[in-house]
């Protein structure tokens, strides 16, 4: 579809790429945004486009799971695979996460409910929740610790003196009672084998990346005592192989700026939502993303206002005001590819049916824009 | 058809015995060959070095844990960065350079063929992924075994013949080219945050010592007719005193070996090479070690040298790398993978004024020059654990001048100083066995009958590099020697030239080399029938999800061998 006026209409498919080609290849400074609901291999091709148009590849990390990365720069992770938990855990905490709606699979597959080969299932298994509310998961937690909304630092770093065995002086923090801090504390190293689970209630509440600073550091402190993980519950299918693939191929997650010539990283300064609030770029491809629903209102509409090219199975608000759409086969059932498992395991997503007539998949369109753009910057 | 005459350069080739002889090579289609048309392209390499293309046995550049570590370190990145050209990527990266640039990195220093030697199975599909972009090198990857839960389970119920074709299986399933062990059992105990000693405490909750992982994996990789002997990182690595557990590593397949090639790698002697007691009287065990390599060939080793600057280290042993992160406090990574084995990372920087960093460097060298038979001593920094690969040059001056030693001695801490044998050792490598420590024995532990060498059939990998030795005396000129192996002046791949100069002119993808193994048919049935009924229980992934299919390789190169009659 290209925009022709008010209306989109339908093309060919070789208009859309040259319409696509040359938007990218004018821009100055273009952003390539998505790439979490798509397969490894597009990004691949993406990361090559980017570099040769000289501008910002960004995935939705920025505004969901980014602050773990950051805190990952400072302090490390300790993490492992899904199966790891399944296994061996028997303490399993959800800090800022609801399972039982957002991953519904997760409990019964690697949580309190599963059976691995040295835990025979929920006896076995204790569960704490840490929420703002009373959510379906807190409800099976054995241990549900309701806090104050944004004050998760104070708490994870009350958590840490607790561990160590410091004295809580305040009777109550973050809305919790320090003997209930202690109780947790006392939990968590008394565990043979322990596991946080971190949703966007941590990431994107108050704090931030230093919230996750705090987490890290809470995990990190307690393997001097016993083995204890944390791992991240993130939502697109693949902005996992998202972070892994520019993570290969630039050095860095997410955020990666190349208009350089070569790889630039400053989350806050080359991530989308900053760049398109201060009207930095001057055309994007999306691709699987919707951020025309997802992002604040000015920079949707920021973004609405530039030479736009979508790359979606779906309709969406974001291919409703873009000036080229390529429909595009659904990865899984309409195309093959790899994708990331938030545990970093790969799996290759198998194709069950041909999409309709002339509808491409993803690595087929960015591919095609690719080589169009080659032809015209003739390299 | 393409045609390449490397001319009238001073040829080393030790698999053929050549030494420094002024030879022309000749390349058709990608093959040394007797001789080439007039027509064919020339490289007019007179007065300098010829060499096969540099094989690297043990590299950690791709995978998982790699990935982590590029994640996990920006600050590493900002301060190297290879911009986009009309024939190479962009790039970053010091220690854990992005895949492109570590291709581009290893071919400008005339390297062709690089192994990364730390694969989790299950993660296997990720290694590849980042192998297929990492261009300008042939590559593979050995898979870990050392903790898998199926070997532990088959070994302790002593069912070799089906443990040997499982690990056909995985050989095919993860497009691996050969056995790594890991700090065998200690990586299972370090899942629950404990640790395994030696090589008879054993395994928390699987009733396995370390001992028997280490012979039932070797009698397996020699029934098997792997190309290359099981590679070990042994247990203890990093403690005072762990040469004897090195040793005793060692030991422990002797009786297995009946004559030819060695039937055990030891790998990056370095941090595994140490005496003393504790962390203040640590010393080098590398006398011991090389005693032991001189007595008895059927052990090999790599060396993990030491270059003094800031690294980041990286093993599939989640264990050593949380002491390592105790020991420094700087930021820490782990990895661990279901049933299989784990992972860390912990930056580093290796200091002359740090008395234990002193000692390290110093087990290197005196590995690399104590132990007589260079083909049973290969160069490595195990990368980036102990520096990164480009600074094998460096380490290379090192090996060929006791001036270059000397003069890092000199600013060496002097505790540590004293108490190494470094400054004693006289012997010098020569241009001969620098091709021997870097291209000719790595190749020929990988069984690589084409590459490592320049005789006839061999791949068109040829090296050169703008010096000359007939005039030069490494010793005394050690930094034109350092300067020359930066930027070879010439890489040639497959007959193409890719570096001139120094510099990368044309890229090509690079094949990935793999081991398929057959194993007696019911065996391999039975194996199979076995484990699709347990594959699930220790999974959190289907069995037919696992294996890697063939066409998932950019460019596959496929090794073919059949086991032995009984194991």
């Amino acid at each position: 579809m290209i925009r022709r006026g008010d209306k989109l209409e339908p093309t060919s498919f070789e208009e859309a790429v040259s319409k696509a080609a040359s938007i990218l290849s004018n821009a100055k400074y273009p952003l390539l945004f998505g790439w979490s609901l798509t397969s490894t291999e597009a990004t691949c091709v993406g990361v090559e486009l980017c570099e040769l148009v000289g501008g910002v590849i960004d995935n939705n990390t920025g505004f969901c799971h980014g602050p773990g990365l950051i805190g990952c720069h400072d302090i490390g992770v300790s993490t492992c695979t899904l199966g790891e938990v399944r296994h061996r855990a028997d303490i399993i905490v959800y800090w800022g996460a609801n399972p039982v709606h957002a991953h519904p699979r997760h409990i019964t597959r690697y949580g309190v409910m599963s059976k691995g080969r040295f835990r025979e299932g929920r006896k076995q298994r204790k569960m704490i929740v840490v929420d703002v509310r009373k959510t379906d998961t807190a409800k099976m937690a054995d241990l549900f610790i309701e806090t104050d909304p944004n004050r998760d630092y104070e708490l994870l770093s009350a958590l840490r003196m607790a561990v160590k065995g410091e004295e809580l002086e305040q009777e109550v923090i973050a809305g919790v009672s320090s003997e209930k801090i202690e109780e947790l504390a006392d939990m968590l190293v008394a565990c043979e084998f322990g596991i946080i689970f971190y949703g966007v209630g941590l990431t994107m509440s108050h704090g931030k990346s230093r919230n996750l600073d705090a987490a890290l550091s809470l995990v990190r402190d307690l393997n001097r005592l016993t083995k204890f993980l944390i791992m991240p519950m993130r939502g697109h299918f693949n902005v996992c192989g998202a972070n892994e693939v520019t993570s290969w191929t630039t050095g860095y997650p997410y955020a990666v700026d190349i208009s350089r010539g070569y790889p630039y990283y400053n989350p806050g300064e080359t991530s989308a939502v900053d760049i398109l609030s201060r009207r930095e770029c001057d055309a994007a491809l999306v691709i699987s993303s919707d951020p025309i629903a997802h992002l604040p209102l000015s920079v949707a509409k920021n973004l609405s206002e530039i030479p736009l090219i979508t790359i979606d199975p779906h309709v969406t608000a974001t291919t409703m005001v873009s000036d080229v759409v390529f429909p595009a086969a659904l990865m899984g059932v309409e195309a093959r590819g790899s994708l990331y498992r938030m545990d970093g395991v790969v799996l290759e997503c198998k194709k069950l049916l041909d999409p309709p007539h002339d509808v491409k998949t993803d690595v087929e369109v960015v591919r095609a824009i690719l080589n169009r753009v080659r032809d015209l910057k003739r390299v | 058809m393409s045609e390449l005459l490397v001319s009238n350069g001073w040829v080393y080739d030790p698999l053929n015995r050549i030494d420094g002889e002024r030879m022309d090579i000749a390349i058709r289609d990608g093959r040394v060959v007797d001789g080439v048309s007039a027509s064919a392209r020339i490289v007019d390499a007179s007065g300098m070095v010829v060499m096969p293309g540099g094989v690297d046995i043990h590299s950690h550049i791709a995978g998982s844990k790699v990935n982590l570590g590029r994640m996990m370190r920006p600050e590493d990145h900002e301060k190297d960065v290879e911009s986009r050209t009309s024939v190479m990527r962009a790039g970053v990266g010091r220690s854990i350079p992005s895949t492109f640039a570590t291709g581009y990195r290893y071919a400008r220093m005339g390297y062709t063929t690089v192994f990364e030697p730390a694969t989790p199975p299950l993660k296997a599909r990720h290694t590849h992924e980042e192998l297929n972009d990492t261009p300008m090198v042939d590559k593979g990857c050995f898979p870990l075994f050392g903790n898998n839960w199926l070997i532990m389970d088959y070994l302790k119920d002593g069912r070799l013949d089906e443990c040997a074709a499982y690990v056909s299986w995985m050989l095919k399933a993860t497009k691996g080219y050969a056995i790594k062990l890991v700090n065998p059992g200690g990586v299972e105990a370090w899942g629950w945050g404990k640790y395994v000693s030696g090589l008879d405490e054993p395994v928390p909750k699987f009733d396995i010592t370390p001992r028997e992982i280490i012979r039932g994996l070797c009698k397996i990789n020699t029934f098997l007719n792997l190309p290359h002997p099981i590679h070990v990182h042994t247990n203890d690595l990093a403690r005072a005193g762990n040469y004897e557990t090195t040793i005793k590593t060692m030991d422990c397949v002797r009786d297995l070996y009946h004559g030819g090639k060695p039937i055990i790698h030891i790998t990056h002697v370095q941090f595994t090479g140490r005496s003393g007691t504790d962390w203040i009287n640590v010393g080098s065990g590398a006398p011991e070690i090389a005693d032991y390599v001189n007595k008895h060939e059927h052990a090999e080793i790599d060396l993990g040298q030491i270059i003094f600057t800031d690294t980041t280290t990286m093993t599939a042993d989640g264990g050593f790398q949380f002491l390592l992160y105790m020991i420094s406090g700087n930021k820490w990574g782990n990895t661990d993978v279901e049933a299989e084995t784990g992972g860390g990372i912990v930056p580093f920087h290796y200091k002359k004024s740090n008395y234990v960093n002193c000692i390290q460097w110093g087990i290197g060298l005196e590995l690399a020059l104590m132990i007589e038979d260079p083909w049973r001593v290969h160069m490595t920094t195990d990368h980036p654990n102990a520096g990164p690969f480009t600074e094998y040059p460096r380490v290379i001056a090192w090996l060929m001048s006791k001036n270059a030693r000397g003069n890092v001695e000199r600013k060496l801490n002097k505790s540590a100083h004293r108490r190494l044998n470094v400054s004693s050792l006289d012997r010098e490598y020569t241009f001969y066995e620098v091709a021997i420590t870097t291209r000719a024995a790595t190749a020929k532990s990988l069984g690589l009958k084409d590459k490592g060498h320049l005789g006839l059939g061999a791949d068109g990998d040829v090296s050169v590099y703008a010096i000359n030795p007939t005039t030069i005396n490494p010793s005394r000129d050690y930094r034109l020697v350092r300067k020359a192996l930066r930027k070879a002046a010439y890489t040639i791949k497959d007959g193409k030239v890719l570096v001139k100069n120094g510099e990368v002119v044309a890229s090509v993808p690079g094949k990935t080399l793999w081991v398929s193994s057959d194993v007696p048919q019911d065996t391999y049935d039975q194996m199979l029938t076995n484990l699709k009924e347990r594959f699930e229980d220790y999974y959190t992934m289907r069995m037919s999800n696992y294996p890697i299919g063939e066409d998932y390789l950019k460019a596959s190169r496929r090794f073919e061998t059949v086991a032995g009659q009984r194991i």
